[in-house]
């Protein structure tokens, strides 16, 4: 018999809806099974059962009052820990924020809250979101739940792991460069990254305000649906936010047209990978698909571009945190000089330390031209390479990660391999576009491989109708027994 | 000061804008709260906020822009400054950097009795920082995050200034500008208007400019005058005696009367600038660009213009009347009443009226006289029904309450007396107290008249006429 904790959160709320569990119940399944899993999986950096149980009390309490009930009411909810979240430390998993405590609501967790989800706590991640591992966590290094001596994938592996061990039906991520998409895929869950001013970033701790964007993470595409419906929309509190809506998700790829760019299956992509992709394309075909070949040339670049853009960003965002006023602080003894260098010194990593110094240097007299201008006007061209593709398609198909998940600590020695990673997902941030990651096989060791489904801007209607309809085909995704 | 070098300024202003809210954020925007008492997550800074551009902000800039002939650009952004300092919560200043909101304008100036044209550089928009706050009881510093994203406008000048003088005229007119316009409090004194002053010398004819050095910190229209002075001179001596001028920033000590050096030119932060990724390219439209055109006020220098051209003012009373625009529009609608001579109610205005109100502090707003009861007092003494003594008794109440002169003059019996046979009287005890005055009118010594119909006056309270007094204090000395 299924646990309640394998439930999807659609199954969940019918059930809730239905009387047949109430939400104390759907909130203990929860909090037990992390309770049991979370030491293998190390996927929270802070639980929050008693604001979880409170939450579920007043769903019950809606349920026995005859209330009408949101969508995600009484849904357990992970949150990645850069999305501010009142009254609950928002670490970033940065000892600069170790104790950080935020006096307000992020507005994807107003939105949560006011639909009656519960919150139950906040997910591990890569320090301020720099990194494709998770492992530049100051606190913990989660584990992927398919093999626990490999990464999760970053730099939302707290959020994917959650809910691919099945600790959570639903989590948030965000997403830069991939950080949503990388970790669905080596984790084998659905995530996706919205367009670029779809969901309010209003309280999501800024690492490129450009390219961040918070995104949902589930093991079906029903449920990821539901949560990007729960938070999408245009915030006041935004100037970059825009008036987005979900429309209804049938699982139809009939009459579509599927661009598949040769330079996204290039040398650096396994031949597992490759092949996996190439016979998910196959699938769709089956379904009614049409498919057609299409060239994206400035892909090569797309990584520099996207390391020079969201450094520079970075390298400002990050410069509020100097010890003053919240947060770490180093010598407070000496000259102002002093706290600011141990401030900064002890209270980053060394990939945080590492992206503020690039950032400073391509933004600096003399190199902003050279690096930063260039950088913007290669997004520029990338975004129009990606335009002149969507006149010949409907949507582009392409691997998320070039291998499936890679063994804990082998990449850490070289951050430009780490980069590297980063190739067939940053392209999508740099063009403000949507993409869905969702599961298309193993490889031969039985970990998960994605596949990713971009879109022009606001199509995240029609990503996941494409999600669904593979889905629907393929049986469902599996779920990692632990 | 040296006679063979020319000196050349040009000025920063930084003027905060009276916004109701703040530049990013919705919390108020006052000056003299409690500390921190005016600061939230957003214009603290911190972690996951966002700012969102008032819009007011746009328009007040706008029309700065129009009143100082500039060039609106209807598509802008805004750039982050960076640099790390307690007072910037960010630690970077949102600003503008490439394309200011408005550039290319001018402002003409009256300087004595020419009109100078200053060229304007460019207006921007810009957040302002917090304030930090040495206190000797507290070992360390404390910061009042208040004044963190107030909205400032910098108005950049050209260096068109040639001496302390115009830059201090061209700093008054901008200031009265700002309150022309309701856009600023405009208070140098409380840091509401803040002034860079940058300065270099050349010799007189050269068509270089010098070294400039920048002076920070220059908070009054006198200090500005005085560092420009200072350092005008510093700079003639350096030259004069062979050495040259190194290009830095120097702070301006008012209470010492000199400047120290801040920063050389070497030591020159990089603020590395560029555009803020959570603000983006904001549009004024081509209408609402020319609506706020359509909606500035005559501004003080056509204006005092238009008072020595139309009313005869000397040109000096015409500037002092119209830096003031309350009182200038209050002069405006009593000239336009037609009732008297606007000369005279200027008069009024630069004297009586602004004496009471310099006493008492306030405005001309805060009392209650309208521009009819002005218009009214004065026609009372145009026709000989109160005397000018009388009519100071007037406009106190009439400034104090909402009254009709006439019936001040009714209720006070301050009706002037014309009537010989109500005043002989006065006249008889007059003459009879002062006996040594009468007789030396009899001497010859006629000017002592003045003395005695003073006296008159002062006995009937003000009400006598003057000049049926002095034919009756001459007649009677004569029939004594």
């Amino acid at each position: 018999m299924r646990k309640l904790y394998e439930y999807s959160a659609t199954e969940l709320s019918s059930l809730l809806r239905g009387r047949e569990v109430s939400a104390a119940e759907i909130t203990e399944a929860a909090l037990g099974r992390i309770e049991a899993v979370e030491g293998q999986v190390d996927a929270f950096l802070t639980v929050t059962a008693d604001e979880a149980r409170a939450a579920a009390e007043r769903v019950d309490a809606k349920i026995a009052a005859g209330e009408e009930l949101a969508p995600l009411a009484g849904i357990p909810v992970a949150v990645k820990d850069n999305i501010c979240t009142r009254g609950v430390r928002t670490t970033c998993a940065s000892r600069m924020l170790e104790n950080f405590v935020p006096p307000y609501d992020a507005t994807v967790t107003e939105k949560l809250e006011a639909q009656g989800a519960v919150l139950t706590g906040k997910t591990n991640m890569d320090e301020f979101a720099m990194g494709g591992s998770c492992e530049n966590s100051y606190f913990k290094k989660t584990k992927n739940p398919w093999d626990t001596s490999r990464v999760p994938g970053g730099s939302s592996g707290g959020s994917a792991a959650a809910v691919a061990s099945c600790e959570v039906p639903l989590a948030l991520g965000s997403d830069t460069g991939g950080s949503v998409r990388c970790p669905a895929s080596f984790c084998g869950i659905v995530g996706l990254k919205p367009t670029y001013g779809a969901v309010s970033r209003y309280g999501l701790v800024a690492f490129a305000s450009s390219l961040d964007q918070i995104g949902p993470f589930g093991r079906t595409v029903d449920d990821v649906a539901l949560l990007y419906g729960a938070i999408c929309g245009h915030d006041p509190r935004d100037a970059t936010s825009k008036n987005a809506a979900l429309g209804e998700v049938r699982g139809e790829v009939k009459g579509l047209r599927l661009g598949v760019p040769k330079e996204y299956f290039g040398e650096g992509i396994s031949p597992e990978v490759k092949a996996a992709v190439y016979a998910a394309v196959e699938r769709l075909k089956g379904l009614g698909a049409e498919v057609v070949e299409i060239s994206l040339p400035s892909t090569d670049y797309a990584l520099a571009a996207y390391y020079i853009i969201s450094s520079a960003e970075a390298s400002s965002n990050l410069a509020r945190y100097d010890g003053v006023k919240y947060g770490f602080s180093g010598n407070r003894e000496g000259t102002l000089n002093d706290l600011y260098l141990s401030t900064r010194s002890q209270g980053f990593g060394a990939e945080v330390k590492r992206r503020i110094m690039l950032g400073t240097y391509v933004l600096s007299s003399g190199y902003y031209d050279a690096y930063y201008k260039r950088a913007k006007l290669l997004q520029g061209v990338i975004g129009q390479e990606f335009a002149d593709a969507f006149e010949k398609c409907d949507a582009i198909v392409t691997p998320v990660n070039p291998t499936t998940a890679f063994k804990l600590g082998e990449k850490c020695d070289d951050p430009v391999q780490m980069y590297a990673t980063d190739v067939c997902t940053v392209t999508v941030n740099i063009a403000g576009l949507p993409g869905v990651s969702l599961p298309c096989g193993s490889d031969a060791a039985g970990l998960p491989i994605g596949m990713q489904v971009i879109g022009p801007r606001f199509s995240e209607t029609r990503l996941l109708s494409i999600a669904k309809c593979y889905e629907t085909a393929v049986g469902g995704f599996a779920v990692k027994e632990m | 000061m040296n006679n063979n070098f020319e000196t050349v300024i040009g000025l920063e202003v930084h003027a905060e804008l009276n916004t109701k809210t703040k530049i990013f954020c919705s919390c108020e925007n006052r000056f003299g709260a409690e500390v921190n008492t005016l600061c939230c997550p957003i214009c603290m800074g911190l972690p996951g906020t966002l700012p969102v551009l008032n819009r007011q902000v746009v328009e007040s800039a706008v029309r700065m822009g129009h009143a100082l002939n500039c060039r609106i650009n209807g598509v802008t952004k805004q750039d982050r400054k960076n640099y790390f300092y307690p007072d910037l919560p960010k630690a970077y200043q949102i600003s503008q950097f490439d394309v200011p909101l408005c550039e290319g304008g001018y402002l003409d100036v009256l300087v004595g009795d020419e009109v100078r044209r200053i060229g304007v550089t460019r207006i921007h928009i810009e957040e302002d920082a917090g304030k930090l706050i040495h206190d000797d009881s507290f070992d360390g510093t404390l910061c009042d995050y208040n004044r963190c994203g107030v909205p400032l406008i910098e108005i950049v000048s050209e260096p068109d200034l040639r001496s302390a003088d115009e830059a201090k005229a061209y700093l008054e007119t901008i200031t009265t500008i700002l309150l022309y316009l309701g856009i600023s409090d405009a208070k140098m004194q409380e840091g509401s208007v803040r002034c860079d002053v940058n300065v270099s010398v050349r010799p007189r004819g050269a068509s270089e400019f010098g070294t400039r050095c920048e002076m920070k910190n220059v908070n009054s229209f006198g200090a500005v005058y005085r560092a420009i002075v200072y350092e005008a001179e510093r700079q003639m001596e350096v030259l004069a005696s062979g050495g040259t001028i190194q290009q830095e920033t120097r702070r301006w000590d008012d209470a010492k009367g000199k400047s120290i050096l801040m920063r050389s030119k070497e030591d020159a932060q990089d603020y590395r600038y560029f555009p803020d990724p959570d603000l983006l390219t904001f549009v004024v439209s081509e209408e609402k660009i020319a609506a706020l055109k359509a909606s500035l006020p005559e501004l003080p220098t056509a204006r005092t213009l238009r008072y020595v051209k139309d009313f005869g003012l000397q040109k000096v009373d015409a500037q002092l009347l119209s830096v003031n625009k309350a009182r200038a529009d209050f002069f405006d609608a009593c000239a336009a009443l037609g009732r008297c001579e606007a000369k005279i109610a200027a008069n009024w205005l630069l004297g009586d009226i602004a004496k009471i109100l310099n006493e008492q502090r306030i405005e001309i707003t805060d009392t209650a006289l309208t521009p009819e009861h002005l218009a009214d007092m004065i026609v009372l003494i145009n026709k000989g029904t109160i005397s000018n003594t009388a009519a100071k008794t007037v406009l106190e109440e009439i400034m104090r309450r909402d009254v009709e002169p006439a019936q001040v003059v009714e209720e006070k019996g301050l009706a002037q007396i014309s009537d010989a046979s109500a005043l002989s009287g006065i006249v008889d005890q007059v003459l009879a107290d002062n006996p040594k005055a009468v007789a030396d009118y009899k001497k010859g010594k006629v000017n002592v008249a003045g003395f005695l119909v003073g006296q008159c006056m002062k006995a009937s309270r003000g009400q006598g006429n003057p000049a049926t007094l002095r034919d009756m204090v001459i007649e009677a000395i004569q029939k004594l």
